[in-house]
């Protein structure tokens, strides 16, 4: 039954080659359903191979790798194509081959009518395959190629529409950004390699221990970098924000639910390195601290629906980090979980949102929308009572998983937070009371935006749309179960995580009065968030003083960015290419010029007169046999 | 009673000279052949006599090289003059001048 376990990344694979070679025969949508069928084939074998693990006693049992080939055997390198299959691994392909499932048949619907309704799917096949390579690796190199084909694949998604400029400079940033951060990765692998002399993860971190503290806290906060870049936290997240001018699905696969996770995933893998490594911890915790609170704030004066959405996510992959910083990784894999459920939740129910109201994104020209699209009101109230966390929804559990052990480990980022977790019930309270509830401002667009009365009404979505809603929203709600505080030894499916990072996980264990207030705590504030929120957007949709120009334009990062980075760079490229033209070109020219100065003054010589030729020839010997003759007197 | 050989060194100089002079003030094609083929043989003269003075076989076997180049070298320059000749009447040397640079 385990054996089966690398048929996960290829079933996609085989989809993205078939739908690449056959996609615009098949067509619309039988593409779609190809493409569909395959993640869908995916899950179910990641589904076997949960069963299959379940059925062995918890510890080393549970974990192997089975290697396909060697990948590149040079001398003391070798790299297999082997996949590693344990509780953490298993974990992710759950979650990400399910939710990439769900979001595949959403597409179906979602894209119908795109010109290029094929090639979306050949790119979200091609981009679950690298995501569940990046996942399943049994070494840094391999993760590595998986690491590079989400980039690549969300490059090419986010531009997807690259007719319009934005979206294709959009694709850009996030492919600059990301490489930048990869660099990172490049050397942790270069650095793990020379201290272990293996880049399998087994083997390396059997040897954690004889690396020397400054390459470990080197290795470590190298690949923190890349997760950074991927991850989108401070300083590297103005990207994520742009990525969402690819269609929706995309944004709620992407980048919500899975790549972006994909930094928080290498962290908790490599969590036997970072257990040795305390100064790159603390670096971790308060980076993602930072991350989380900054983009709440950015979230909380947004005005297009999927901006928010985004800051959000942005926000929440800060609390991931917080809760890997503080050693607490099965919190912060219980947030990364309960956070795609909720989030893909949101992201196709906004996408339900401009889709019924004729790609309108911004948040102030919708409004009363619970009376045309019930089943998107219900499904997206779900999600944002969840993320917002409401007891006893998902992100409630979620959260408060990682402000117990932010509590216990670093008392300062616990209450940073809190505060974070008070924006975060603001700033969607406010994006569902603009959306959802008030007035149907979406009759007041300018005129030409509508085409008629009929068509401008808000529609409710076809069922291949609103199935993936209602499952999430069932998943949204029930999140929770997976790992109930105090770790309930009847019902923790979570739990099983524990093994795998042994000795390095750090579990507060804190005493049910303490968990109980911390709990209570959170509940207040995340209603307290919730309730200013509703009374302050609820009467009125326009407050400038809730919403500063610094908010809006995100600290104005990408015209610092532009003016410390950017124009330095540019003038640079000016300045080689003054360079280039006048020392470089000049050179050139200038030994063209010469050559051909020396010739035009030459050819007067040749004056095809054969006499003056013989004469030259004349003149020439009398005077050798002069000098000879003078020589030798 | 033999003629010593300063004298025939001096007969292939003033040969040799009244070539060279005819080469370069004569501008008939044919006539500037003649001139060079003087030129080659006060030349073959000359390695003749510094043979016989110094007793040296290699100045006669020079010779015969000499010959059979200017042999060559007649076919081709005649080839040439009559394929002139044929194109245009009376022509001198200085009209043949479209190599000019």
């Amino acid at each position: 039954m385990l054996h089966a376990a690398y048929l996960m990344p290829l079933l996609p694979l085989a989809g993205f080659v078939v739908l690449a070679g056959f996609g615009r025969r098949l067509g619309d949508p039988w593409a779609g359903w190809v493409g569909t069928a395959t993640v869908g084939g995916s899950f179910v074998v990641a589904c076997v191979t949960y069963a299959g693990l379940l059925g062995r006693p918890s510890g080393p049992s549970r974990e192997f790798t089975q290697t396909l080939f060697t990948w590149i055997p040079v001398g003391g390198l070798q790299v297999k194509a082997a996949v590693l299959v344990d509780p953490l691994s298993v974990t992710m392909v759950l979650f990400v081959t399910g939710i990439s499932a769900l979001i595949h048949l959403y597409s179906v619907g979602y894209m119908k009518g795109d010109q290029d309704y094929p090639k979306f799917f050949v790119y979200l096949n091609l981009f679950v395959a690298s995501m569940l390579i990046l996942v399943l690796a049994d070494n840094l190199v391999l993760t590595f190629v998986g690491w590079e084909g989400v980039g690549l694949c969300s490059y090419w998604l986010i531009s997807f529409w690259f007719g319009r400029d934005t979206a294709a400079s959009a694709g850009q940033k996030a492919f600059l950004y990301n490489r930048l951060a990869d660099v990172g990765f490049l050397l942790a692998i270069f650095l793990v390699f020379d201290e272990t002399k293996s880049v399998d993860y087994l083997p390396v971190f059997a040897q954690a221990s004889h690396i020397g503290s400054g390459a470990r806290t080197a290795i470590c906060l190298l690949l923190f970098v890349a997760a950074v870049g991927k991850s989108a936290q401070i300083p590297l997240f103005p990207w994520l924000a742009d990525a969402m001018e690819g269609p929706t699905p995309v944004s709620a696969l992407i980048h919500a639910a899975t790549m972006v996770t994909a930094g928080v995933y290498l962290m908790c893998r490599i969590s036997p390195l970072l257990a040795l490594a305390p100064g790159a911890r603390v670096v971790v915790a308060s980076i993602g601290a930072a991350t989380a609170f900054v983009a709440a704030t950015i979230a909380c004066a947004q005005q297009d629906i999927k901006k928010v959405l985004a800051y959000s996510t942005v926000s929440q992959l800060g609390y991931m980090f917080l809760a890997v910083g503080t050693g607490a990784y099965e919190a912060a894999i219980f947030l990364m979980v309960a956070h795609a459920f909720f989030k893909a939740l949101l992201f196709l129910g906004a996408g339900s949102v401009i889709h019924g109201l004729h790609d309108e994104q911004n948040l102030k020209r919708m409004g009363n929308l619970r009376r045309y699209m019930k089943l998107t009101f219900v499904s997206f109230g779900v999600g944002w009572l969840a993320i917002a966390g409401i007891p006893p929804l998902s992100g409630f559990f979620a959260k408060g998983d990682i402000l117990d052990n932010a509590f216990a480990r670093y008392p300062a980022l616990w209450v940073v937070g809190l505060v974070t977790a008070a924006l975060t019930a603001y700033y969607m309270t406010r994006l569902f009371v603009l959306t959802f509830l008030g007035e149907d401002r979406w009759r007041q667009r300018p005129a030409g935006a509508v085409h008629d009365g009929e068509e401008a009404a808000p529609h409710e979505s076809p069922w291949v749309m609103a199935l993936p809603l209602v499952v999430l929203g069932g998943l949204a709600l029930v999140g929770g179960l997976l790992d109930l505080p105090g770790h309930h030894p009847g019902f923790a499916p979570l739990g099983w995580l524990a093994p795998v990072f042994g000795s390095a996980l750090y579990d507060a264990h804190q005493s049910g009065g303490t968990l109980w207030a911390l709990g209570i705590v959170d509940a207040v504030v995340a209603v307290g968030g919730l309730g200013v929120a509703y009374s302050v957007w609820s009467r009125r949709t326009e407050r400038p003083a809730l919403e500063p120009m610094v908010l809006q334009k995100s600290y104005f990062i990408d015209d610092i960015y532009d003016a410390a980075i950017g124009r330095p760079s540019e003038d640079l490229a000016k300045m080689a290419a003054v360079f280039d033209t006048k020392v470089i070109d000049g050179a050139v020219n200038g030994v063209a010029r010469l050559a051909r100065g020396a010739g035009a003054g030459l050819r007067k010589i040749q004056t095809g007169f054969v006499r003056q030729y013989a004469l030259g020839i004349v003149v020439g010997a009398v005077a050798l046999l002069a000098y000879m003759l003078t020589r030798v007197s | 009673m033999s003629i010593p050989g300063e004298w025939y060194l001096a007969l292939g100089a003033v040969l040799f000279s009244i070539g060279a002079l005819g080469l370069l003030v004569r501008r008939n094609v044919l006539v500037m052949f003649m001139c060079i083929e003087l030129m080659l043989n006060a030349a073959n003269l000359t390695f003749v006599t510094f043979a016989r003075m110094l007793n040296d076989i290699g100045g006669q076997a020079l010779v015969f090289f000499v010959l059979v180049v200017a042999a060559a070298e007649v076919v081709v320059g005649l080839g040439i003059v009559v394929a002139i000749f044929r194109r245009r009447r009376g022509t001198t040397a200085d009209d043949l001048h479209l190599l000019k640079g």
